[in-house]
């Protein structure tokens, strides 16, 4: 007998075009001790499952078919008193977004106690000792102090903790983790891992991971089930799929994650996909206007050259200017971007690294140093149109596809903005003949035209996103982030996208991302960068195979380990 | 808390300052105060020297700085048309109004929240589609028109409950309140309703749009995973976060209950400070105006910052920023 079983789970949603079956047909089981993944993309079905263990599916979603077992006793057909004594107390669960998981106005003592109060029958006094044993044993120091504060004073990876916290109230035989680290840098996920695997063991819990991310499973997981469109197609010993898979869709999932040991020329692609997306098409780019000559003048050197970059952000204004308080985002950073070179910059959240792309493209204004673009000194240049003309080299691709776009402008006319602004084209059949190319180039196809951003999902978004930047014929692209909202086999296609055009354009690219992977199959050179510094630009093999500076050797490390097939 | 405290209170006196200044110019600069005092017959000499008494020829600043100092004390001078200091009137006028929006506001408040909660936890219910659409109703009739059909109603059709006037009023030296007579208290009902329903029915929808917004958030679906009651969820982690937004436009709409009070005032003839306000137009009694306006701006900067205060007391997150 297992600790939890689910048998032929089916999970319906009510539509106007008919049932829309979520998940079809699932079954699994986990023993105590043990971490069982549960890996798909994004509307794979993952996430339900969990849910519909604890009895939370989001309306109007039923459960049509199937049974769940706890320690051999039914639980999905109890009634709503009797989930409740199961929810909480026999299964905890972890949600994706510690920032979002814990009630904003209450402390994270009185959020455990009333939970621990809950399920325990403690004395207040008991459960506030407890609470503060919790938050020890999930790593959190001063925990006598911190129990006192509210969820804001905590930082992303202590909110999780103390999110962990709470699931492990009360002792609980099963946890389900949903995407417990994709919202935390590396270096915490790795924390959170080793923490959630500690703990598993200790107390000899049942867990369940669901993640999009082979990386976690590869890390953690003991046995790992693939998801696909519902359906679970494979199921077995991490090891075992990972690297003999036998189903199709895993095959092709697990090839097209970007590798971290090698550089490969292209990302493999998801081509096991049952009504595929238009690929692009090979387009001959120099019978097009994009790759017709651009009318920018030649110039000798870099294209990007930064130097001593500073930037301060005023936290706390005070009457007189010079007793403000500032938070210094960039403290003097430098490096320059050859023409044609694809440049990343790598780091966690916070490092300054979005920072950078922001002052270089005119968003942010520096507090000191210079920013010059193909030679000129942006902030020295007056005339507006002289710096019009260096500002329509220098394109950006923004990393959320869902926010970068006005969605009340129809995908033409977000295209066409920058080639107006810019008086690209002669008249408007010519814009409407350049934002049809641009369409076809970035495989959309012109019917996207006249459909409106909210029409599409991430991926095409973010190629929408792309070919807006590419309106203006720029030089130098800035792409932040570009794929991080994206899934595996959408990420591949973009990046190969970019890649493609970056050597038929010889654009020059600067490239940001925490996804050390990503950065090594993209970029020539790399810069690492922590808490508004830059410690470290070496080429990008050079810097994979031997490190300079600890920071970049302990990112690396924390890296989670996976390596393709093969 | 202190600093932030003090911060928000220069700049209520900054905005009052304002209000001041624009109040002074209706006074000085609309119309002739000395011909609105005096009758045909005065001649130019007595009109000349009444200027001089009234410091009508000093330089602006002094004027403004007169008025200024008045008006931290309360007085605004003569009524034109009453001939009794404008202090007194209000002073007489302010219980009754004060009474009826406070009770009002009560009303709107401890119905209008409950029925929100309510509409938003019971999504589907026949009730709360009752509540919704009858809301509307709320929303989309004009105050007087509600004022008359309760007269028609309870007043003329059933005759339960006096139509107009506050009753008989306890002078308590301070303050005159009619809620210790029991006509009193009958003669506030139909007023208090009156007044209280706009604003009911916009509680009621605010309430519930929060709430529905809360209980969508992760927090509350991570309670319920902790199995966490309903009941706790609903009342402690949602109703507080739903209150923070629900005091601004409270607040907001307390002030404007006393400040435009008056159509309810005028359809049920209460003596207070809206009646007294229209009574002022028709008469262009200026210094009745003047005092009025700045009456009821300083009771809207001191809503503001009582609201504002409170939001620092109920949100952590606020309390870090504001700092000491």
């Amino acid at each position: 007998m297992s600790l939890l079983e689910v048998k032929n789970l089916t999970v319906k949603f009510p539509s106007r075009k008919g049932d829309f079956t979520a998940v079809d047909d699932v079954s699994l089981s986990v023993e105590p001790g043990e971490i069982l993944g549960i890996v798909g993309e994004s509307g794979a079905g993952k996430s339900t499952v969990g849910n519909a263990i604890i009895s939370l599916l989001e309306a109007p979603g039923y459960m049509s078919d199937g049974s769940i077992w706890l320690k051999g006793g039914r639980i999905d057909d109890l009634d709503e008193n009797l989930k409740s004594t199961i929810r909480g107390r026999r299964i905890g669960m972890i949600f994706q977004d510690p920032l979002t998981s814990l009630n904003p106005l209450e402390t994270v003592g009185a959020q455990l106690i009333e939970t621990i109060i809950l399920h325990l029958e403690l004395s207040e006094k008991a459960a506030r000792a407890r609470a503060i044993d919790l938050l020890n044993q999930v790593g959190i120091e001063n925990a006598e102090e911190r129990v006192d504060q509210y969820p804001h004073q905590f930082s992303g990876g202590m909110r999780q903790r103390v999110v962990i916290a709470l699931a492990l109230c009360s002792d609980p035989e099963v946890v389900i983790a949903d995407e417990p680290t994709t919202a935390l840098d590396v270096s915490i996920q790795a924390q959170i891992l080793s923490l959630l695997r500690k703990l598993c063991e200790e107390r000899n819990v049942g867990m369940i991971m669901v993640t999009h991310d082979m990386g976690v499973i590869a890390e953690i997981t003991d046995r790992v089930a693939v998801m696909y469109r519902g359906k679970l197609v494979e199921i077995g010993e991490t090891e075992k799929v990972l690297y003999k898979p036998t189903h199709e869709y895993t095959k092709s999932l697990i090839s097209a994650v970007p590798r971290p040991d090698k550089k490969a020329d292209r990302f493999p692609l998801v081509t096991y996909i049952e009504d595929v997306e238009t690929l692009p098409e090979d387009v001959k780019l120099s019978d097009l206007w994009l790759g017709k000559t651009r009318d920018y003048e030649d110039f000798e050197g870099s294209m990007l050259t930064v130097e001593r970059l500073k930037l301060d952000f005023v936290t706390k204004r005070a009457i007189f200017k010079r007793n403000n308080t500032y938070f210094t985002a960039l403290k003097g950073v430098s490096f320059d971007i050859k023409q044609g070179e694809v440049f990343g910059i790598v780091g966690e959240s916070g490092s300054g690294k979005s920072t950078i792309a922001r002052c270089v493209t005119g968003i942010y204004e520096p507090s000191d140093g210079t920013v010059s673009i193909c030679g000129a000194d942006l902030n020295k240049l007056v005339d507006i149109n002289k710096r019009n003309y260096y500002r329509r080299q220098t394109q950006m691709v923004f990393q959320d596809p869902f926010s970068s776009l006005n969605g009340r402008m129809r995908v033409e006319n977000i295209i066409a903005e920058p080639i107006i602004f810019h008086k690209q084209a002669a008249d408007k059949t010519e814009v409407r003949k350049i934002v049809h190319e641009l369409l076809e180039i970035v495989g959309l196809g012109t019917g996207a035209a006249r459909k409106f951003p909210h029409e599409f999902s991430g991926g095409q978004r973010q190629r929408i996103s792309i070919a807006r930047a590419l309106a203006t014929r720029p030089r130098f692209l800035i792409c932040d982030e570009p794929t991080s909202a994206l899934d595996v086999s959408i990420q591949a296609q973009i990046l190969n996208l970019l890649k493609d055009l970056q050597e038929e354009l010889g654009l020059t690219m600067m490239f940001i991302s925490h996804d050390l992977p990503v950065i090594r199959q993209m970029c020539d050179r790399v810069a690492v960068m922590q808490s508004g510094e830059i410690l470290e630009i070496a080429e990008t093999e050079a810097l994979f195979n031997t490190p300079q500076h600890s920071y970049t050797k302990k990112l690396l490390e924390l890296m989670p380990k996976f390596r393709t097939s093969a | 808390m202190l600093t932030f405290i003090a911060r928000r209170m220069i700049q209520s006196v900054l905005v009052m300052i304002a209000v001041g200044l624009i109040t002074f110019g209706l006074l000085r600069f609309v119309g002739d105060p000395i011909s609105n005092m005096v009758g045909q017959d005065t001649s130019i000499a007595e009109r000349e020297q009444l200027k001089e008494d009234l410091g009508l020829n000093d330089p602006f600043v002094i004027q403004f700085a007169n008025f200024a100092k008045n008006a931290v004390k309360g007085e605004f001078g003569l009524s034109y048309t009453l001939r009794v200091p404008v202090s007194q009137l209000l002073s007489e006028r302010l219980p009754a109004t004060l009474e009826l929006s406070i009770m009002s506001a009560l009303l709107a408040l401890f119905i209008g929240m409950p029925m929100g909660i309510y509409t938003a936890i019971h999504k589907d219910s026949w009730l709360t589609k009752f509540f919704l659409s009858s809301s509307l109703v709320g929303v989309s009739l004009p105050t007087f028109l509600i004022g008359i059909l309760l007269i028609l109603l309870f007043g003329v059709v059933f005759r339960w409950l006096p139509t107009f006037g506050r009753g008989e009023v306890v002078d308590l030296g301070w303050w005159t309140t009619g809620l210790l007579t029991w006509s009193g208290i009958k003669s506030l009902i139909l007023p208090t309703i009156t007044l209280a329903i706009f604003q009911l029915t916009l509680i009621m929808r605010l309430v519930r749009a929060e709430m529905l917004e809360v209980l969508r958030t992760d927090y509350i679906k991570f309670g319920r995973a902790r199995g966490l009651s309903m009941r706790a969820l609903h009342y402690r982690h949602a109703l507080k976060n739903t209150l923070i937004p629900v005091i601004t436009i409270t607040g907001l709409q307390l002030g404007s209950i006393i400040a435009f009070s008056l159509i309810t005032e005028s359809v049920f003839q209460w003596p207070g400070m809206g009646l007294l306000f229209i009574q002022a137009i028709g008469n262009a009694d200026v210094p009745i105006m003047a005092a009025y306006l700045v009456l009821i701006a300083f009771i809207f900067v001191a809503i503001n910052l009582m609201v504002d205060i409170l939001y620092v007391v109920l949100d952590p997150r606020l309390r870090t920023t504001v700092g000491d």
